[in-house]
């Protein structure tokens, strides 16, 4: 029974993945089940798994377990609560507090985090001696970083006109900021490629077994 | 002979189709060259002593697992083979069976290793950055049990485990968020321990200017080519570098595609000249 399911898994995987293929010829019945299918399982997916290993684990269970040494839970489950309000005109506003809440102490906790990571850490890692490297290549490295960060901020600062003199390290940064675009465009052609890949070794894999 | 956009466009996709297949079902054996980022994540699991205890966070799905999954099993096989005990964890929630299936592959190579003493699951927790925040404190209150219900405090491998302090490095192996950037964020700039993973191709150019003087991640391995980098690194031949041959005939075809169109526009403008 398991071997059969399994075979049956498989097929409707191929059966599924060549219609959403099928769309590269045209737009067709199969593509379009396809995506509505894919769309109805995630949901429903989502809301058992969230059930279930969310809500229950972290919630009921708590709460049947020891009511009074968790009734803090009390607080984010009446939040909760209050965010489905939302479907009715009438209770919508209530929504208000749960979203208000989320986006502070998101805001709250994420904003130190940035700080540090993205601006202090990386403003630090800037400020180096070009010259120390034991290379060529690496003075090199070093050197490219430290223009490179220099006139893509630059590029960024509408203050003064660029113009004149004040043009140059704007130019320069456009073109770090290009070769930047060039790498992101290469690196996700290779993503993409990864996907065509890993669809295509199920195919001739497991359903096809032409390649072992 | 004028062929329509579509057209074009459908003769791309069946020769692209054909030339990654071919390399898949008569494979070419090209070899890549290492980079620097992906030794600076070997040599951090090569150097942790052995007996350490280190987590691989599997924070994607199978949407992204052609790309993530081979570098999860080469940096599981890496931390065996130098008997460095394995912690796995997960942001996203399908996470939690990828890391079986890793596990799966890579003890059918190191069949001596048992669950709870070299490795275990502790499966799924939501909260990205606040859980990660939270195992900083305690890890044992965020996983009260492994994903086989077998309680903290019973799993061997974790007796002297605490905290993240305790942890000699972690890859977070990231497709989006939660994943690596909240592991660094608060992992490495507020704990101080080594942060290292891999993500997507797509994801890569975003995080390589972490890898830094400041170390704010121990390397990184960005895509398929990373992954079957770090497959030669170990000596093995994995499921990345089957898949590079494929690849990098797809890139091939790509620059061609990109040589043509270009061409074609040169051509089609000096027409409109004329």
């Amino acid at each position: 029974m398991i071997h059969v399911m399994q075979v049956l898994g498989i097929w409707l995987a191929a059966f599924f993945t060549l219609s959403i293929f099928s769309f590269l010829y045209k737009d067709n019945p199969f593509y379009k089940f396809s995506e509505q299918v894919f769309v109805g399982l995630s949901a429903a997916y989502w809301l058992v798994y969230i059930i279930y290993s969310i809500m229950v684990p972290n919630l009921f269970a708590k709460l049947i377990d020891d009511f009074f040494g968790n009734i803090v839970l009390l607080i984010p489950a009446i939040l909760g609560l209050m965010m489905l309000m939302r479907l009715h005109p009438k209770t919508q506003w209530l929504s208000r507090y749960p979203i208000s809440i989320m986006i502070g102490t998101t805001a709250g906790i994420s904003m130190l985090r940035y700080m540090k990571s993205d601006i202090l850490e990386q403003v630090t890692a800037t400020m180096i001696n070009p010259f120390a490297a034991d290379s060529t290549s690496g003075i090199a490295g070093n050197l490219l970083l430290i223009i490179g960060r220099i006139t893509g901020v630059y590029f960024f600062y509408f203050s003064k006109k660029q113009e004149g003199i004040y043009k140059v390290p704007s130019k320069i940064g456009i073109w770090f900021l290009m070769v930047s675009f060039g790498a992101t465009f290469g690196y996700t052609v290779m993503a993409r490629i990864s996907l065509l890949i890993g669809r295509l070794e199920f195919l001739l894999m497991d359903w096809l077994h032409i390649i072992k | 002979m004028t062929l329509s956009a579509v057209m074009e466009r459908r003769i791309i996709y069946t020769v692209l189709l054909i030339a990654v297949a071919l390399p898949l079902i008569f494979p070419i054996g090209w070899t890549t060259e290492v980079s620097e980022y992906t030794n600076i994540v070997y040599r951090l699991i090569e150097e942790t002593p052995e007996d350490k205890v280190v987590i691989v966070s599997f924070d994607y799905d199978p949407s992204t697992m052609t790309e993530l999954q081979p570098m999860a099993e080469a940096m599981i096989e890496h931390a065996f083979i130098k008997n460095q005990k394995v912690i796995a964890t997960a942001l996203w929630p399908m996470g939690v069976q990828m890391a079986e299936q890793a596990f799966d592959k890579v003890l059918s190579y190191y069949p001596d290793k048992q669950r709870g003493i070299d490795y275990v699951n502790l499966g799924y927790k939501v909260g990205g950055m606040v859980t990660i925040q939270a195992m900083g404190r305690s890890l044992k209150e965020v996983y009260p049990s492994d994903n086989q219900n077998t309680a903290f405090e019973d799993i061997p491998m974790l007796q002297n485990i605490h905290r993240l302090k305790d942890i000699a490095w972690i890859s977070s192996l990231s497709s989006g968020v939660p994943g690596i950037k909240e592991w660094m964020m608060v992992a490495r700039d507020n704990y101080q321990v080594p942060v290292t993973g891999g993500c997507t191709a797509i994801s890569a150019p975003g995080f390589f200017p972490y890898v830094n003087e400041q170390r704010q991640l121990y390397g990184l391995l960005g895509g398929l080519k990373a992954a079957s980098e770090y497959e030669s690194l170990i000596g093995r031949l994995g499921p990345a570098t089957t898949k590079m041959d494929a690849q990098s005939i797809a890139h091939l075809l790509i620059l061609v595609f990109i040589a043509i169109g270009n061409i074609k526009a040169y051509r089609s403008r000096k027409g409109r000249q004329q």
